[in-house]
């Protein structure tokens, strides 16, 4: 007793449904495909930015007079160019490391400080208020540095000079003015918040029981945390003190405005003077030309070399924890 | 056995001053830390709001540097004003979609397999990306090779690449916060899994997301060095992001920083004020909003 | 060395609630005393009030009196460090210091309170692990993490910790819990040694544990969710088990709630 007209509507039904079934397949193709599209766009943005740096910075390298590594002067731009990036290299190692030996303790202090010391319903609020110490723009610091903290800095310079002169880093003549010194310290205030609130977060997960452990055994609240929070965050620190380092070591404007241009390597970081990879760049840009330019992109690369190597670094380590707590 | 009980006939023995004084040392280093980190925290504050409140007005929100020379005072913040909010729009536009894409691919789709972990590896190695290179590379690939001139379209796609890290991570974050159950119930009732995240999962993190990226946007807004080499330096409004030099409050700090002129100083106080101010309400209205999120 | 507890009207609290209310007992020295009854009965929260390990809890505070002998734990100038010191504690879950060496966990508490002398050490080290029945397995091992021993060895080794500074109370609260049959016959037959010259606390899940090892129980219970824990009675064991004064005991060991 079925009709063709029956089959026929049957049929359409069986292909409407399968119609709205295939749509809700074909919006998860398109769905799908742009999600992982996009994730691959991710990396491949991250393979263009190396790609594109080697590619532009071939024309300087090859047109270099100099040697590229070990000269201390930045001439690209005269002809024929001669480069290196012995100072600037010098000069954003030395105010990085010097950031980290300075900002590391204070940072540790801090996160102790927020989850052991302070009283519950406080530590939030001071949690916030370091939080907010990150949110301030690098040029902001960098105002503050150059016209406010260079010179109200004569005073402690002077007093490392005369104390702590022996110390080579401390000795000098003219100490005072846009040093590398006041730059590390303006590097070590914008990497404090990185590496304290990392370092909160680990401190954070310690386990109870380890600290009850030391707890029950009498030791007093500092023995606790070197009993039983210090060793169990060790790693977590050490990433994020890395990862502080790479923030001070590609640092711009900020260190770019409080340093003052004085050619070559100077081991006397309170006198003025210092160069870095990146204020190096910013600076010289204006006036740079073609081969200029791609000197300065060479330095660049140099850069994103050294902190991708601290990041993976940083990186491997927290992960390695990772697999070591669960 | 007596070596501990010897000392005190007492029940309970006295701990000893040593460690009395090790333990109070360390309290005081504590509250040491901490005011260490508050000091430059109000000293930047204090003196961003002190010198800014001189030097803002009506006049220097609303007018350009179009014909003001080095030593003159007056001119204003407008076109930087315009540039600044052009550029992270922009940046905005472009790189969030991009990163809750990715973000979703981690979390919804991805899990476990080799490409995810590969991307969430990059995607935490980009974070650590300095600013400087996010610039370097927009000069190389876009001006440089592609030939394009210094745009604020070009600060913008600078500033896109150092938005999509930090999107990608909190957004990462937020979608492993919603609960499995959801999406399962969602599965049950037959809903195909591209409709599950767009209507089930998106909107359960929707908060979330949005206080993430407006973060980001908080933090890219200040971002300087990729500007510099990008956008380049004008003193006049440039409404249109895609053609000419545009200027930017942090390029206009940089400038008038740069300048030993106290006028120009000032100016730089006054933008900074006007920077932070920006930044600082997209901080508050962050957290209010996380804070909302997480007592609900 | 082991010291009589008299408890006297205690009471414990996290922040606004009242966890265990009004207890009043005497702990014997050189005995077991177990505490049993059901979850949430207060029975952990008050062992903890024993060494003042409750107030490192955000919020949780104590009244009453808890009397070591002659000196009051919750005494004006009596410092909650020092107590700990006295009154040692064995946790549920087996907790080592996790980077440390064998050796170095039991030996932690000594370091912290000055003992110096590596010959002391080694000596203290070797007692306190036949103390704790686990010198002859782990004494070619001795620099080896703690973590790598197995969960009854890894109690044993945090029993050996807490016997090293030489306390005058053990606490131990559920320390079988987590463990398998061998490990727990372990434990137990450990705790029967050490009572001659200790004083013992211990709660247990465990009724045929408490029965087995302890020389006086104590049973704890609560009146409903909310509603703060009381002990309901304390006594021999035998009697406890057999012919207890209070019917909700009773109901409790013959398993008729709980």
């Amino acid at each position: 007793m079925t009709s063709i007209d029956d089959v026929q509507t049957a049929a359409v039904g069986v292909s409407r449904r399968r119609r709205a079934i295939s749509t809700g397949r074909r919006g998860d193709k398109i769905f799908r495909g742009a999600a992982l599209g996009s994730g691959v766009f991710v990396l491949v943005i991250m393979g263009a930015i190396a790609a594109f740096l080697v590619w532009k910075a071939i024309p300087a390298l090859q047109a270099n007079q100099g040697s590229f590594l070990t000269d201390t002067e930045w001439r690209a731009n005269s002809d024929p160019p001669r480069f290196g990036i012995a100072q600037l290299a010098f000069g954003t190692v030395m105010s990085a490391f010097l950031a980290l030996l300075m900002a590391t303790p204070v940072a540790i202090g801090i996160a102790l400080f927020i989850s052991f010391y302070a009283p519950r319903k406080l530590a939030d609020g001071l949690g916030f208020i370091v939080d907010l110490l990150a949110a301030v723009p690098s040029i902001i610091y960098g105002l503050w540095g150059l016209h406010f903290l260079v010179m109200n800095s004569d005073g402690v310079v002077s007093f490392l000079n005369t104390y702590l002169g022996w110390i080579p880093l401390f000795a000098g003549e003219n100490v005072g003015g846009q040093s590398l010194f006041i730059g590390s310290v303006v590097l070590a205030i914008m990497i404090l918040p990185i590496i304290s609130s990392i370092s909160r977060e680990v401190f954070l997960q310690v386990p109870t029981p380890h600290i009850e452990a030391a707890q029950a055994l009498g030791a007093t609240r500092w023995e606790t945390i070197r009993l039983s929070v210090l060793p169990y965050g060790r790693s977590g620190v050490i990433s994020a003190m890395m990862l502080g380092l790479g923030r001070a070591l590609g640092e711009t404007v900020a260190i770019a405005l409080v340093l003052s241009t004085v050619a070559g390597i100077n081991w006397h970081i309170l006198e003025p003077g210092g160069n870095t990879f990146a204020a190096n760049i910013v600076r010289t840009f204006g006036e740079s030309g073609e081969i200029g330019r791609s000197a300065l992109i060479a330095s660049g690369l140099v850069l994103f070399v050294i902190t991708m190597i601290v990041n993976m670094a940083a990186r491997a380590i927290v992960s390695r924890r990772k697999e070591f707590t669960e | 056995m007596s070596v501990l009980t010897a000392k005190t006939g007492q029940a309970i023995p006295e701990t000893s001053l040593g460690r009395k004084l090790k333990d109070r040392t360390v309290l005081i280093a504590v509250y040491v830390a901490f005011a260490l980190a508050v000091i430059p925290l109000v000293s930047v504050l204090y003196k961003v709001i002190s010198e800014g409140v001189q030097v803002i007005s009506a006049d220097f929100l609303t007018r350009s540097m179009n014909g003001i020379g080095g030593r003159d005072a007056g001119g204003g913040v407008y076109h930087s004003i315009v540039g600044t909010l052009e550029q992270v729009a922009l940046a905005s536009a472009m790189s969030i979609p991009i990163a809750v894409l990715t973000a979703v691919y981690l979390v919804e789709y991805g899990q476990g397999k080799r490409l995810a972990k590969t991307i969430s590896f990059f995607v935490d190695v980009m974070t650590g990306i300095p600013s400087i290179v996010a610039g370097l590379f927009v000069l190389a690939f876009w001006i440089l090779v592609l030939g394009f001139e210094v745009s604020g379209f070009a600060g913008a796609l600078a500033l896109g690449v150092l938005m999509i890290p930090t999107v990608v991570r909190s957004a990462e974050e937020m979608l492993k916060l919603v609960p499995n159950e959801l999406r399962e119930a969602s599965y049950a009732l037959g809903v195909p899994r591209w409709r599950t995240v767009m209507k089930v999962v998106l909107p359960t993190a929707f908060t979330g997301i949005v206080t993430g990226i407006m973060l980001a946007v908080a933090r890219v807004m200040g971002e300087t060095a990729p500007l510099l080499l990008t956008i380049w330096v004008t003193k006049v409004i440039n409404f249109n992001a895609f053609q000419g030099a545009q200027s930017s409050l942090p390029t206009y700090i940089w400038e008038q920083a740069s300048d030993p002129n106290q006028v120009a100083v000032a100016r730089a106080w006054g933008a900074a004020l006007t920077l932070i101010f920006i930044i600082m309400v997209l901080n508050i209205g962050a957290r209010l909003l996380a804070r909302r999120t997480s007592i609900r | 060395m082991a010291k009589r507890i008299e408890v006297s009207g205690l009471n414990a609290y996290y922040g606004g609630f009242l966890a265990v209310e009004d207890v009043s007992m005497t702990i014997e020295p050189r005995s077991v005393t177990a505490f049993i009854g059901p979850s949430g009965c207060g029975k952990s929260t008050f062992l903890r009030t024993l060494n003042r390990m409750h107030e490192v809890i955000p919020g949780a505070r104590v009244d009453g009196k808890v009397m070591l002998d002659d000196q009051d734990l919750y005494g004006d100038k009596v410092d909650p460090v020092a107590v700990r010191r006295v009154v040692g504690m064995v946790f549920q879950r087996p907790n080592p210091f996790p980077t440390m060496s064998i050796y170095d966990n039991v030996a932690a508490g000594l370091k912290l309170n000055g003992v110096k002398g590596k010959s002391e050490l080694d000596g203290i080290v070797e007692t306190s692990l036949k103390g704790a029945n686990l010198w002859n397995e782990v004494k070619d091992r001795l620099p080896k993490p703690g973590a790598g021993l197995s969960g009854g060895q890894q109690q044993r080794l945090c029993i050996a910790r807490a016997i090293a500074v030489q306390p005058q109370v053990l606490l131990m609260d559920e320390p079988c819990s987590a463990l398998d049959p061998i490990s727990t016959l372990a434990i137990e037959d450990l705790i029967a040694q050490l009572k001659s010259q200790y004083t013992i606390v211990i709660v247990t899940h465990n009724m045929q544990q408490a029965a087995r090892v302890s020389d006086r129980t104590a049973f704890f219970n609560i009146a409903g969710t909310g509603k703060p824990g009381k002990l309901i009675e304390l006594d021999e064991t035998s009697k406890i088990f057999t012919n207890p004064t209070e019917k909700a005991t009773e109901d409790y060991i013959t398993g008729r709630f709980g």
